[in-house]
């Protein structure tokens, strides 16, 4: 067997079967075994090393052909398979409190799985077909039943498609380069391209407003989830990039252009947080911040940047996880999530309510929350290279910090003799709770996560040393 | 003779990306479609072995065959737009203009990247009339002709460059995905008009 067979195919194949089932839990428990399986066995299993046990003797290949070309996984990707199958374990498990099981496990299993085969594609360059795809099978988990797709799906849609030529005709530039690296005609023209591709990939400013849009329209678990795994699998793809063209890694504005975006993003998804009406578009907005912080890691360069990188990974996750899951809980019982309509909600959602300020202050950075150690490595980070940088970064932080001091008020506010209730259902308060906890010990004792990325680095060959 | 071929084949890439931009009727734009696909094929057939071009034909094809059942079942009653331009001439205005710049910029790609100006502009132009689609029209049926126009476009560049069969199975796909994503959403309810 082959290591893409078992974390590409056979998840693929799953969630065609997972489609055919119709209870919600049967359909979560069955993903979540499965995906911990995958988990388990990326961080167990060694990869083209033979595994005997007791007469048995096996190994699994790190490469599998199809049409001409190779999906490579190999040893160093271990540590990044079990993270992104560990995390959409705590994606699938949590569904069924809001009811999103069926849809959720079985096409984000595929999601993932298209994914994991985007970062296993040789040539990489290939990836964009398979993020494609994996677009074009979040489609329907995006809109919403019943409802004729809103704005910020179709935004979403063209996006993500446009991004699609411009990687692939970059890759043929980029080919070309290497023959040539002294035609900085053909250089510029790559990097343009590229920079385009990224940019409606990643959704970078001023190609963002479709997520805005969709947090405002769809559910936002399942946006959540979508705008948890694109950026990172995305972010992961460009790392890809700089890694493997020496001349972009080394181009000497490369520092100042993502020092820039990050910041654009940082600012602007901040401030537009902090003047949001909608809960489900303050959400977008912090997730735009991330990608820029994300960027802003990349910026840093080195080993540094690239663990702050990594560190920034589970409490993103994490936070993101509470902030979705408190919003649908929320969306499925208020008429609508702007501010001026939800006035008091703590008294009747005591836990979605805590969870959704708790991970929006946990993203804006917040000491002793799960944000807190990675955003303030990359304060310090930008701090040491420019103030004004680390400045207007903190700007954006203070931004999302006031959205949700502003929400935190609103929630309060309920009129005189409101009696205090719990509208959530036994199981949502226990994931919530698990939330809050998990969001206050990692800010408290961050380096209870360090052995997930530590291994992480060593898949890239140059930027990992 | 191949030469008046491509010619042709750009001038039915003209004719048919125009008309998409002109027409209402959805019978009328997959039909258009359908004739592009033609086009598409012999430009790409320069480049790529019949039996590979012929690959995009019929999943072009395949494509409008998705998205014509898909709106018989829908409400035939067709959808307007009241924040966009809607007249005729300002849609010929526009065409016009995306097809000199097309042209001019077809002028410096067809040099820089070996190929005969009527598949560079060709290329240039769906990609062009594609961008124009989905700028001027938020509806889920045009956007997805848009789309399709747009990666037509592409996919007869990349054919000069890259002849992989992954390649060419994997845009088969997305095309045929984005025709069931328009086929997926034709199939959403209509929401009551006021």
């Amino acid at each position: 067997m082959s290591a893409p067979f078992l974390w590409i195919f056979l998840p693929l194949t799953l969630a065609g079967l997972l489609m055919l089932l119709r209870n919600q839990k049967v359909i979560a428990l069955i993903a979540c075994i499965f995906t911990l399986f995958l988990t388990l066995a990326a961080w167990l299993l060694p990869i083209d090393t033979a595994i005997t046990i007791g007469n048995v003797s096996f190994k699994l290949s790190s490469s599998f052909e199809i049409l001409g070309r190779h999906l490579v996984l190999g040893s160093a990707d271990r540590s990044l398979l079990a993270l992104i199958y560990g995390s959409a374990i705590v994606w699938f498990a949590v569904a069924p409190a809001v009811k999103t099981a069926r849809r959720l496990t079985s096409l984000g299993l595929a999601i993932t799985a298209l994914l994991v085969a985007a970062l296993a594609v040789e040539p990489f360059l290939y990836a964009a077909l398979l993020i494609e795809m994996a677009v074009l099978l979040s489609i329907p988990l995006l809109s919403a039943p019943g409802q004729r797709p809103g704005k910020g799906l179709i935004r979403f849609l063209i996006f993500q498609t446009l991004a699609m030529p411009f990687i692939l005709f970059s890759g043929w530039l980029l080919a070309g380069i290497e023959a040539n690296p002294s035609d900085l005609g053909l250089v510029q023209q790559a990097a343009i391209l590229i920079g385009l591709g990224f940019s409606f990939l990643l959704a970078v400013f001023p190609f963002y407003s479709w997520i805005p849009l969709l947090t405002e329209e769809s559910s936002p678990y399942t946006v959540g989830f979508i705008l948890w795994m694109f950026p990172t699998v995305t972010i992961f793809f460009g790392l890809g990039f700089l890694d493997h063209y020496t001349w972009l890694r080394d181009a000497p504005t490369l520092g100042s252009v993502l020092t820039t975006v990050g910041i654009l993003m940082v600012v602007s998804g901040g401030l537009l947080a902090a003047f949001q009406q909608h809960l489900g578009r303050i959400m977008g907005y912090a997730v735009i911040m991330e990608t820029g912080f994300s960027i802003l890691t990349l910026s840093l360069g080195g080993t540094v940047g690239l663990n702050i990188f990594f560190m920034l990974f589970v409490p993103r996750t994490l936070s993101l996880v509470v902030w979705a899951l408190a919003l649908t809980i929320l969306k499925e019982h208020s008429p609508t999530l702007i501010l001026g309509d939800i006035k008091g909600l703590v008294r009747i959602w005591p836990f979605a309510t805590s969870g959704l300020v708790l991970a929006n202050l946990a993203l804006a950075g917040m000491p002793l929350l799960a944000g807190f150690p990675p955003h303030q490595a990359i304060w310090e980070g930008l701090a040491s290279k420019s103030l004004p940088t680390v400045i207007w970064v903190l700007t954006g932080n203070l931004g999302l910090f006031f959205s949700a001091v502003r929400v935190m008020l609103v929630f309060a506010a309920a009129p005189e003799g409101a009696h205090w209730e719990s509208r959530e259902t036994v199981a949502q308060r226990i994931l919530l709770a698990i939330g809050f906890l998990a969001l206050l010990l990692l800010g408290l004792f961050p380096q209870w996560v360090l052995p997930l990325w530590t291994k992480l680095p060593a898949i890239f060959t140059h930027l990992g040393q | 003779m191949i030469t008046i071929l491509n010619w042709f084949a750009l001038l039915i890439a003209l004719v048919t990306s125009v008309g998409l931009l002109l027409h209402r009727d959805w019978r009328w734009g997959i039909g258009l479609l359908a004739i592009q696909y033609l086009s598409i094929f012999w430009l790409v057939q320069t480049h790529w072995p019949v039996s590979m071009a012929a690959a995009k034909l019929v999943t072009g094809w395949m494509a409008c065959a998705v998205l014509g059942i898909a709106h018989l079942n829908t409400d035939p009653a067709e959808e307007t737009e009241a924040s966009w331009p809607q007249g005729r001439l300002f849609r010929l205005f526009t065409a016009g203009i995306i097809m000199a710049a097309t042209f001019a910029l077809s002028l410096r790609a067809s040099g820089w990247l070996g190929l005969g100006l009527p598949i560079a502009w060709g290329s240039l132009l769906l990609v062009g009339m594609g961008l124009l689609q989905l700028g001027i029209s938020a509806q889920p049926f045009r956007v997805i002709l848009g789309l399709l126009t747009v990666l037509a476009g592409f996919e007869i560049l990349y054919a000069a460059v890259e002849s992989s069969t992954l390649v060419a199975a994997l845009l088969s796909a997305v095309n045929l995905g984005l025709a069931l994503t328009g086929a997926y959403f034709l199939n959403m309810p209509q929401e009551e008009k006021p």
